[in-house]
């Protein structure tokens, strides 16, 4: 595209090309568009751009991101008091959808959608035009090769060239002759289109898996909840304990399936010394129904084996246990009765458990206090869980009454007891000591404020809910990109020349070259096949065939073409004035 | 459910992982006798030849020559200029009179015992060293690539095979310290730091997708080796021609048995396109089982970033193949700055970063 400024130059006023030649900017506004597009266009542009994406997607590995756990960003700017905030307006936080990261992407992608677009164009006329020009001397090619016809063999030039033409057809050549009954008749062949379609259909695919992860953000959404045994999620709004909704979501979009968590069964290592005691199966068995309606049907969830349900997948990503308890408040009335999640804290289960009674009457009760599902004391009086599993389940608990402030309207987060405004009931330093609870058993509470029994423990898991309709895209794209890589890397594109000539003491000479385009290391390869195709054409005699070749065709050098890179061929196109056109790889100025 | 546990066939395992790594030892020493003796061996026909009045290019210079045999229809006399397969040898070995080994990297005629012992050496401990890899495999009673102890040694693994297997077509001997080199260094290291007994997979890791995406992982990884040990050898040899060429001491003898840079850039490209695609087949994988098991296909978890910046850092390594001014030396720094990133990526990122990917089984 440079070519076009310079047209530009030669139109304008000799004093105005003056100018422009001194001096870069006084190219005028459109000039200077055309400028800042070639160079956002370039080769050189496209690679800072990938290297500086590949810098720029660093910083998202460092420092906590929001968008995969917000509670750690917060954590983080907390414990770094002097540059946490500073990190933050840079929004290192958010690196993947911040400004800049975003800025370097979309300029690649323009820069890309610039390279693929004139290069689609070329290459289609590329493709329906005929092979370029035989060039004066086909010598200077990287490959050279020459043949000697006998007189007697009776193939005069003309025959030559168009048995070399049907060979080279035959081999998936695009073969043009030229001046077939001139006095130097020839051709040009080329082949390997294949590698630019496939250039372009990898570039283009990437813009495809791009836009489809971009819709998927738009129209998808997410959303988790936990299950204990015997519970039922309705696909609904209200089902969700979180959910993450995309920038186009309707609540319309969502089926109203059910899924009930009938068991579920964790398998524990019991083999292996180091691992002992780790898990190494989850299976929740589910019971389905596509709409409330629908046949209920029985699946497994697994790890690495998410249910389809409705449009969506639903994921297993969490467990733990439920302890069942029921609280009698002071008036003796049940005040609440089920399992209480317990929130994953240590080693082998050790969990915590909150449980909020706001309907207990007079007081409103809490408890926070432990989950161990085999529980150890040590001499220095510390529990600890000695097994992931039910040997010796305990619940030891602090407990509370007073206003438990849920009626503010202040969010509360369901696994913390604010216990600022309580006044403590329960607790080691306490009179009345901790409580610890054994299934089955019942602690009472001092004062008259009531009972907790422990009834049992169930388990309970955590599932994701994800619905994302740019995946399939995404995946179809990058499928695409692949094979549009290999075509490119693989397919060689050649172009082949074949002059043919009478000597004057009647034999037929014949040359050829052949050229590459791009990276090509098996053209001397290619040349001695072709060597080898003619000479058993015309039958010449193989060591007739050899001694003519002896500098370049000889099959112990055919490896050497590794030494012909695009470098290589780039010299050809620099020192031959060739009327082939473009002869070397394209290669950005 | 998995198979159980066999822990004596893990013993056995690791007792072939010591025993590989003793013979890499030796064959390594072997490569380094190679390149000492064989570098003393070419100084000393350089020495003759000089002796003799002839340069080291005239023997390939008489093959270029022999050329104008045949008739020839517009053939200008020029020819042993054209940089064509069969000169390009020429130059690379007339340039100031170094001599590199044979362009093509196929191999000469000349025997190297030392090298040949080295190679005989290398296939002994790739052998012991398959039987530790599968009986580690028959131990844990799953494929052997779980855990970072199992990475590595599985790894090491592959990197020998992937070399002896190019040894079949092209005399890579030259990279024989080098790539055993590293090899020691990852039994080493996975003995020493990331030492796992067999054990079962985490339920996260019990996928069929851990046998596709992980394989392919460590299959590119291993040519990434390869490519990285030629870029390095590539820069040497750049920075050694030149020298040689504006007429300075060749102080760096051995690199005589080390092809030419361009020939090395080659190659290493060539098998860098391989291993190219073999990552874009692991960031696919990857995302797709992402997808499976957490249920989304990317999320920036560091293991991902760090997959997709080596995957841009050698589409940029691509890229600068074909951009004017960056073949050459910088394109083997993007391809070292890669290896970095594959190597930072599996090390650090595994460890000290906690991501999703928390497999490492430590
Ligand atoms: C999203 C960013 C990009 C990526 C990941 C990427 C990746 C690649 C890869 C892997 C190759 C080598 C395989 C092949 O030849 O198909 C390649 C080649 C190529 N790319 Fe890109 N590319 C990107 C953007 C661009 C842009 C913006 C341009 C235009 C300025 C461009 C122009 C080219 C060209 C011309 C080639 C062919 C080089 C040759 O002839 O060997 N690419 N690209």
């Amino acid at each position: 595209m440079s070519e076009r400024v310079n047209v530009k130059k030669k139109q304008s006023t000799p004093v105005a090309g003056a100018k422009a030649e001194a001096a870069l900017p006084a190219l005028g506004p459109k000039g200077m568009l055309r400028w800042a597009w070639t160079q956002l266009t370039s080769m050189r542009t496209a690679l800072f751009l990938l290297l500086l994406l590949a810098v720029a997607a660093v910083p998202g590995s460092l420092f906590p991101q929001r968008p995969a756990n917000p509670a750690n960003v917060t954590q983080y700017i907390k414990d770094h008091q002097d540059y946490g905030k500073l990190l933050d307006s840079l929004q290192l936080y958010d690196v993947y959808s911040s400004a800049w990261f975003s800025a370097i992407y979309l300029l690649l992608f323009i820069s890309l959608i610039g390279c693929v677009v004139p290069r689609a164009i070329a290459h289609y006329k590329a493709m329906r035009s005929q092979p370029p020009r035989t060039p004066q001397r086909l010598s200077r090619l990287p490959e050279y090769g020459t043949l000697v016809v006998p007189a007697d063999a009776g193939i005069p030039a003309s025959d030559a060239i168009n048995s070399a033409a049907g060979l080279l057809s035959k081999r998936g050549y695009r073969v043009e002759v030229r001046d077939a009954d001139g006095a130097l008749p020839s051709l040009g062949a080329e082949r390997g289109f294949m590698k630019e379609v496939g250039n372009l259909v990898f570039h283009t695919s990437l813009i495809g898996v791009l836009v489809s992860v971009a819709a998927g953000g738009l129209f998808g959404y997410s959303g988790q909840r936990i299950l204990v045994e015997g519970d039922t999620f309705v696909n609904t709004l209200v089902g969700y304990d979180q959910f993450n909704p995309g920038t186009n979501f309707q609540p319309s979009q969502l089926q109203p399936y059910s899924l009930q968590l009938d068991k579920f069964n964790i398998t524990f290592d019991r083999e292996s010394k180091g691992k002992f005691g780790q898990p190494i199966d989850f299976a929740a068995t589910v019971t389905t129904k596509e709409n409330p309606d629908a046949p209920a049907k029985q699946e497994i969830l697994k790890v690495n084996d998410p249910v389809n349900l409705g449009g969506t997948s639903i994921y297993l990503t969490g467990n733990g246990y439920a302890p069942v308890v029921t609280i009698r408040d002071g008036n003796g009335n049940i005040a609440m009765q089920g399992p209480v999640v317990a929130k994953l804290q240590g080693d082998n289960y050790y969990s915590s458990v909150v449980i909020k009674v706001p309907d207990a009457k007079p007081d409103q009760l809490g408890f926070v206090g432990f989950f161990l599902p085999t529980a150890f004391v040590t001499d220095k009086n510390v529990s600890f869980s000695a097994d992931p599993e039910l040997f010796n389940p305990q619940l030891t608990l602090n407990s509370y009454y007073g206003d438990l402030g849920l009626n503010s309207g202040a969010p509360q987060n369901v696994f913390e007891l604010d216990v600022r405004n309580l006044t403590p009931l329960n607790a080691r330093n306490l009179a009345a000591g901790g409580i610890t609870l054994a299934p089955g058993s019942t602690a009472t509470l001092p004062d008259g404020k009531g009972t907790i029994s422990f009834d049992g423990v169930k388990r309970y898991i955590g599932v994701d809910i994800h619905h994302n309709p740019g995946q399939v895209y995404a995946l179809v794209f990058a499928l695409l990109a692949v094979a549009g890589l290999i075509l490119s890397l693989y397919v060689n594109r050649r172009r082949v020349w074949v002059r043919t000539g009478t000597a004057a003491d009647g034999r037929t000479m014949v040359e050829y070259g052949l050229l590459a385009r791009g990276e090509d290391h098996r053209l001397a390869g290619e040349a001695a096949a072709l060597r080898e195709l003619f000479a058993t054409e015309w039958q010449l005699p193989a060591d007739a065939a050899e001694e003519a070749a002896s500098d370049s065709v000889d099959p112990g050098t055919t490896a050497g073409s590794q030494q012909t890179p695009s470098r290589t061929s780039d010299n050809v196109a620099g020192s031959v004035s060739t009327p082939a056109g473009p002869t070397g790889p394209e290669k950005d100025q | 459910m998995p198979f159980g546990i066999n822990e004596t066939m893990g013993q056995y395992s690791e007792l072939f992982m010591l025993l590989a790594a003793g013979t890499y030892t030796v064959a390594f020493i072997a490569f380094a006798w190679d390149l000492a003796k064989s570098s003393k061996a070419l100084r000393a026909v350089d020495l003759k030849a000089a002796q003799a009045g002839a340069t080291a290019k005239v023997p390939v210079a008489a093959g270029v020559g022999a050329g104008s045999a045949g008739g020839r229809l517009s053939g200008p006399a020029d020819r042993a200029e054209r940089p064509s397969s069969s000169t390009a040898k020429a130059n690379a070995a007339g340039s100031g009179g170094i001599v590199t080994a044979d362009g093509d990297m196929k191999y000469a005629a000349e025997r190297r015992v030392p090298a040949r012992v080295a190679v005989a050496l290398t296939t002994l401990a790739v052998l012991i060293h398959g039987a530790g890899v599968v009986t580690r495999a028959l131990g844990a009673g799953r494929v052997p690539w779980g855990n970072m102890y199992e990475f590595l040694t599985t790894g090491a693994f592959l990197v020998a095979v992937v070399f002896l297997v190019s040894l079949i077509r092209r005399d890579l001997r030259f990279l024989g310290t080098f790539v055993v080199g590293l090899v020691i260094i990852m039994m080493v290291a996975a003995s020493v730091a990331f030492w796992t007994p067999v054990g079962h997979l985490v339920p996260a890791l019990q996928s069929y997708w851990l046998v596709i995406h992980v394989s392919i992982a460590v299959l590119s990884s291993s040519l990434f080796t390869l490519t990285f040990a030629m870029s390095a050898l590539q820069l040497v040899q750049s920075h050694r021609q030149k020298t040689v060429a504006a007429g300075g001491a060749d102080k760096l003898g051995f690199m005589r048995l080390v092809p030419s840079a361009l020939s090395l850039e080659n190659l290493s490209y060539r098998i860098n396109a391989i291993a190219f695609i073999g990552w874009t087949f692991t960031l696919m994988f990857g995302a797709i089982w992402a997808e499976k098991a957490w249920g989304r296909f990317w999320g920036w978890d560091t293991k991902e970033v760090w997959t997709f910046v080596i995957w841009v850092v050698y589409a940029g390594y691509l890229h600068a193949r074909a951009t004017r001014g960056w073949t050459g030396t910088r394109a083997a720094w993007l391809s070292i700055v890669g290896y970095c990133c594959v190597v930072f990526n599996f090390t650090i990122v595994n460890t000290l970063f906690n991501g999703l990917h928390s497999y490492s089984g430590l």
